[in-house]
C-alpha cells in the first residue's frame, strides 16, 4: 500500500509563512538553540506508530514541552491515524497545540513523517520496524523518542547500537522507552545495590508471570484478499519477526533491570526452556520461557515469564546478596536481612515514569545537552534476544555469539501486499539461532 | 398562589422526584440501540428465570456461576429506613448533612467479587464459555488483556480482584447477569451504607474483629500491608463480610454533596469521568477513614501506570486497594435501568 499524504491546505501556508520569515530561519537552527518566549520555538514533533502507546507517549511529549507541537503522525491505515489524532485533538491541555499538517498511512509513512520538517521523532511501531526507523530518524537529524524494545534480532541490535553512535556523533537526544529506568523509586533501589548494601550479589531472581496480551484470532477472521504481510503487522504480537516474542516485547523490562542492576555489562553465557501450551493459531510466539544467565563472578540471574490464563501471576525482582536481598514488584520495593529484617524501604512518592521519559527528553533538548546515552537500549533489548535464542535452539549461547548472530527475522524489504509465511514454533534442538 | 401553597406544590414535585424509579433520571445520553437490545434480552432471561425459581421469602442463597466452581453468597438487605452521613463530632464534611433515606429491599453478595469470578469475566476460557456457547454472554464487552499482572502479586485463589474500574465492575454485573439470570448492579451509595450499618453503629469496635486495614494487614513480602482472603474476619449483623476495610467499594454515584432533605432510593447519576464515590476502606487505610460514613472520592490519578491513551476503560492500575461487590435488587428494573446501570457512560477518561 502507498502512503498517502494528507498535507493540510492551511499547513502548507503555515509553512510557508514560515520559511518565508526571519523565524523560519530561527527555526531552521533548531534543535541546538531554541530562543525562549518566542512563537518560533515550537518543537515540531511527529509521531511514527499510533496505536495506544505511540498516541500515549505523545500526549507526554505535549505534556512535558508548553511548546512541543504534534505536526505529524503515521500508521498503517487511516483509520488508526484518525484515531490518534481525533483523540489527541479533544485534549483540554494540549489539544490546541495538534497540528497535524502531514498524516501519512502505510509501511514508508515514518520516513515521511521523518522528512516533514518535524524535530522530534517519537518511534512506537511494532519493535521489528524499529531498527529501520531509527536509523532513518538519526540519519536525518531528529531529536528522538524510541520505545523498547529496539529490536527482534541481532542484526537489529547492531544497526541500533550503530545509530545511537551517529545520534552521539551528531548531538542528537535518543531517550529509551526502558521507563523503569525513569522512576525514582527503582533508582533508588538500583543505586543502593551499586553501593554495597546487599554484599556481594549472588543471584537474581525474575519474573514476568502475566495473562496474554494479544492472542492471535483464528484465520478464520482474516479478511478475504489481506496479504500475510498485512495480517502479520495487524496482529503483530504473535509473530516473532514483528515482537520479538513475549520475552522480548514484555520481559524486556525485567532483562533492563537486571542489566541495569550489572552496570550494563553483559553475561558470559545463557541457557533457557520455553514452550507453548496454548495452540498459536498461527502465530509463532512462546507462552513461557525461563532463561538462566551467567555473569562475571559466578553472579546467575533467572528470568522466568509466561503470558497464561489461570495461573499464579507475579512481576517480582529478588536480587540476593551475601548480606541482602532487593526485593521489587511484591509491596513496596525495599531490602531485606536473611533474618527478615527491613533494611530499607521506598518511602515517598513515586512519580510518573512514563512522563519523565519526556520531561528529560525535552529538557535535554531545549538545554543544548542532549541525552543519548540511553545505551541499555540495545543492551538490554539483546539480554532478552539471548534468553529467546537460547530457549529456541536450545544451545548455551556465549554474549558475542548472540551480539554477531546472523540471523535475521524480518523480511527485507517488508512489503505490504507480499505473501510471507513464518516458520512454525521454534523446535529447541533444531532451531538454529546461532 | 401564596407561599404555603407555593410551598406544598413544591413539596409534591418532590415526592413526584422521589418516587421515580432508580436511574431513570440519569441524564445520559441516548442508550445505544444494538446494547439496549442486548439489555432487553438479558431482561426476557431473567424474568424467565425468576418464573422458574421464585423467590418470595427474601432468605440468604448462593449462586454457582453456572459451568464453573465458583460461588458467591447472597445475602438480603431489608427494605427500610435509616439516617445517611453524620453529624457526630468529628464528621467530615461530605459526611453531614446526616439525612433520611428510605430504601427498598434487595440482596447482596455476602462478600467482595473474588478474582476467581472476576478472571472469568476477564478471559473466557476461565469460564469454559468456548465449551458451553451461549450467544447472549458471547456479544457482551469483556475487558480487553491488560499489560500489567493486575493483582501486582498479591495473590488471585480467594482474594478480592482489585484495579478495576467502575465501568469494569458495572460491565462485570452485566455479565454475571446474563450467565446466572439475576439482576446485579453495584450499590448505590444510600444502599451501600445501609448495609454497611446493618441496622448498628457505622464504626464497630474493635475494628480488628471485622477488618483489615492498615494496622492489621501488612503479611509477608507486604510489609505496608495488602489485602486478605475474603471472609476471614467476622461478618456483620446482617451477614456481610469486610464491607469495612481489605479493598474499598465502587458505589454506582457519581460522588456529590448531600441534600438536607429525606430521600427514596437516592443515587447520583454519572456526568464526569470523576469522582464517583467509593466505600468502605481498606487494607491501606489508618482506623478513621475504615468507617461506614467515610466516603472516597475517585481519582484520574488511580490510572497513572497506564502508559495509552486513551487509558484504559477497564484497569486502575494504581487502585491495588480498590474492589467492588454486588446488589440484587428485589424488584427487576425496566431494561433502560438495567442498561443505565452497566453504563455510566463516562468510561473514557479526560485528558
Amino acid at each position: 500500500m502507498p502512503s498517502t499524504p494528507r498535507t493540510h491546505a492551511d499547513g502548507i501556508e503555515r509553512r510557508e509563512f514560515i520559511k518565508k520569515t526571519g523565524a523560519g530561519v530561527l527555526a531552521a537552527g533548531f534543535p541546538a538553540i531554541i530562543s525562549s518566549q518566542t512563537v518560533t520555538n515550537a518543537v515540531k514533533v511527529g509521531l511514527v506508530g499510533s496505536g495506544g502507546r505511540g498516541t500515549g507517549a505523545a500526549a507526554q511529549a505535549l505534556t512535558a514541552d508548553a511548546a512541543a507541537e504534534l505536526t505529524a503522525i503515521a500508521d498503517i491505515d487511516e483509520a488508526i491515524v484518525d484515531r490518534a489524532a481525533n483523540r489527541l485533538k479533544g485534549s483540554e491541555k494540549f489539544g490546541a497545540r495538534v497540528k497535524i499538517d502531514n498524516a501519512f498511512f502505510g509501511l514508508d509513512a515514518y520516513d515521511k513523517v521523518i522528512n516533514s520538517g518535524v524535530d522530534v521523532v517519537l518511534l512506537a511501531t511494532p519493535p521489528g520496524f524499529r531498527p529501520q526507523h531509527l536509523t532513518a530518524a538519526v540519519n536525518a537529524n531528529k531529536h528522538v523518542f524510541c520505545e523498547k524494545p529496539c529490536a527482534t534480532d541481532s542484526p537489529g541490535v547492531r544497526e541500533v547500537i550503530a545509530a545511537q553512535k551517529l545520534a552521539q556523533t551528531k548531538n542528537l537526544a535518543l531517550v529509551g522507552g526502558f521507563c523503569w529506568r525513569y522512576n525514582n523509586m527503582i533508582q533508588e533501589a538500583v543505586q543502593r545495590v551499586h553501593n554495597g548494601e546487599l554484599g556481594r550479589l549472588v543471584a537474581h531472581y525474575s519474573t514476568y508471570y502475566t495473562n496474554p496480551v494479544k492472542p492471535m484470532p483464528p484465520e478464520s477472521e482474516r479478511p478475504a484478499g489481506m496479504s500475510d504481510i498485512e495480517w502479520q503487522i495487524r496482529n503483530w504480537y504473535n509473530f516473532t519477526w514483528l515482537c520479538g516474542d513475549s520475552l522480548v516485547e514484555q520481559a524486556v523490562h525485567n532483562a533492563d533491570k537486571i542489566m541495569w542492576i550489572m552496570k550494563d555489562q553483559p553475561p558470559a553465557s545463557c541457557v533457557a526452556i520455553g514452550g507453548r501450551a496454548v495452540p498459536a493459531n498461527g502465530g509463532n510466539i512462546f507462552d513461557h520461557f525461563e532463561a538462566n544467565y551467567l555473569f562475571p563472578n559466578g553472579y546467575r540471574v533467572f528470568l522466568a515469564n509466561r503470558q497464561s490464563t489461570g495461573c499464579y501471576n507475579a512481576t517480582h525482582d529478588y536480587v540476593m546478596g551475601t548480606e541482602a536481598t532487593l526485593v521489587l514488584g511484591v509491596g513496596q520495593p525495599r531490602i531485606e536481612t536473611p533474618d527478615g529484617k527491613v533494611k530499607w524501604q521506598f518511602e515517598g512518592e513515586a512519580y510518573d515514569m512514563y512522563q519523565k521519559e519526556h520531561d528529560v527528553l525535552f529538557a535535554s533538548i531545549r538545554s543544548g545537552k542532549p541525552k543519548n546515552d540511553d545505551l541499555n537500549l540495545a543492551t538490554s533489548t539483546l539480554l532478552a534476544i539471548m534468553g529467546r535464542n537460547a530457549a529456541y535452539s536450545g544451545q548455551q549461547l556465549t554474549w558475542d555469539q548472540v551480539l554477531n548472530s546472523q540471523v535475521s527475522l524480518v523480511p527485507k524489504p517488508v512489503e505490504w501486499n507480499a505473501k510471507h509465511e513464518v516458520p512454525g514454533l521454534a523446535i529447541p534442538g533444531r532451531t538454529t539461532m546461532a | 398562589m401564596n407561599l404555603r401553597g407555593a410551598l406544598c406544590l413544591a413539596m409534591v414535585l418532590l415526592t413526584i422526584a422521589q418516587a421515580v424509579p432508580l436511574l431513570s433520571s440519569q441524564a445520559a445520553k441516548a442508550p445505544d440501540p444494538k446494547e439496549l437490545a442486548a439489555v432487553e434480552k438479558i431482561r426476557a432471561r431473567i424474568e424467565e428465570q425468576s418464573k422458574k425459581s421464585a423467590t418470595a421469602k427474601p432468605a440468604a442463597y448462593k449462586v454457582t456461576i453456572p459451568n464453573t466452581t465458583v460461588s458467591y453468597g447472597m445475602a438480603p438487605i431489608p427494605a427500610g429506613e435509616f439516617t445517611m452521613g453524620s453529624d457526630a463530632p468529628g464528621a467530615k464534611p461530605d459526611e453531614q448533612p446526616a439525612h433520611k433515606v428510605k430504601l427498598d429491599a434487595f440482596w447482596m453478595q455476602t462478600h467482595e467479587v473474588t478474582w476467581d469470578a472476576y478472571l472469568m469475566f476477564m478471559f473466557t476460557d476461565q469460564a469454559r464459555e468456548k465449551e458451553h456457547p451461549d450467544a447472549l454472554v458471547d456479544a457482551l464487552s469483556r475487558p480487553t488483556a491488560p499489560h500489567l499482572e493486575m493483582s501486582f502479586g498479591r495473590g488471585n485463589q480467594g482474594f478480592p480482584a482489585i484495579s478495576m474500574t467502575q465501568y469494569a465492575a458495572s460491565k462485570f454485573a452485566q455479565w454475571l447477569s446474563a450467565k446466572t439470570g439475576e439482576f446485579y448492579r453495584l450499590p448505590t451509595e444510600a444502599e451501600w451504607e445501609y448495609a454497611c450499618r446493618a441496622g448498628g453503629e457505622p464504626a464497630p469496635k474493635p475494628l480488628d474483629d471485622v477488618a483489615w486495614y492498615k494496622k492489621n494487614s501488612p503479611q509477608g513480602n507486604f510489609t505496608s500491608g495488602t489485602y486478605h482472603a475474603i471472609g476471614t474476619k467476622k461478618p456483620s449483623a446482617w451477614g456481610l463480610y469486610d464491607m469495612l476495610g481489605n479493598v474499598m467499594e465502587w458505589t454506582l454515584d457519581q460522588y456529590a454533596p448531600y441534600a438536607a432533605a429525606a430521600q427514596q432510593n437516592p443515587v447520583v447519576p454519572s456526568k464526569t469521568s470523576y469522582p464517583h464515590a467509593v466505600r468502605g476502606g481498606s487494607w491501606n487505610d489508618e482506623e478513621p477513614a475504615v468507617t461506614c460514613t467515610a466516603r472516597v472520592k475517585s481519582d484520574a490519578s488511580w490510572k497513572r501506570q497506564d502508559p495509552q491513551l486513551p487509558k484504559s476503560v477497564w484497569y486502575m492500575t494504581d487502585a491495588q486497594w480498590l474492589g467492588f461487590r454486588l446488589v440484587r435488587p428485589a424488584s427487576l428494573p425496566s431494561a433502560l435501568d438495567m442498561y443505565r446501570a452497566w453504563n455510566n457512560g463516562v468510561e473514557v477518561d479526560p485528558f
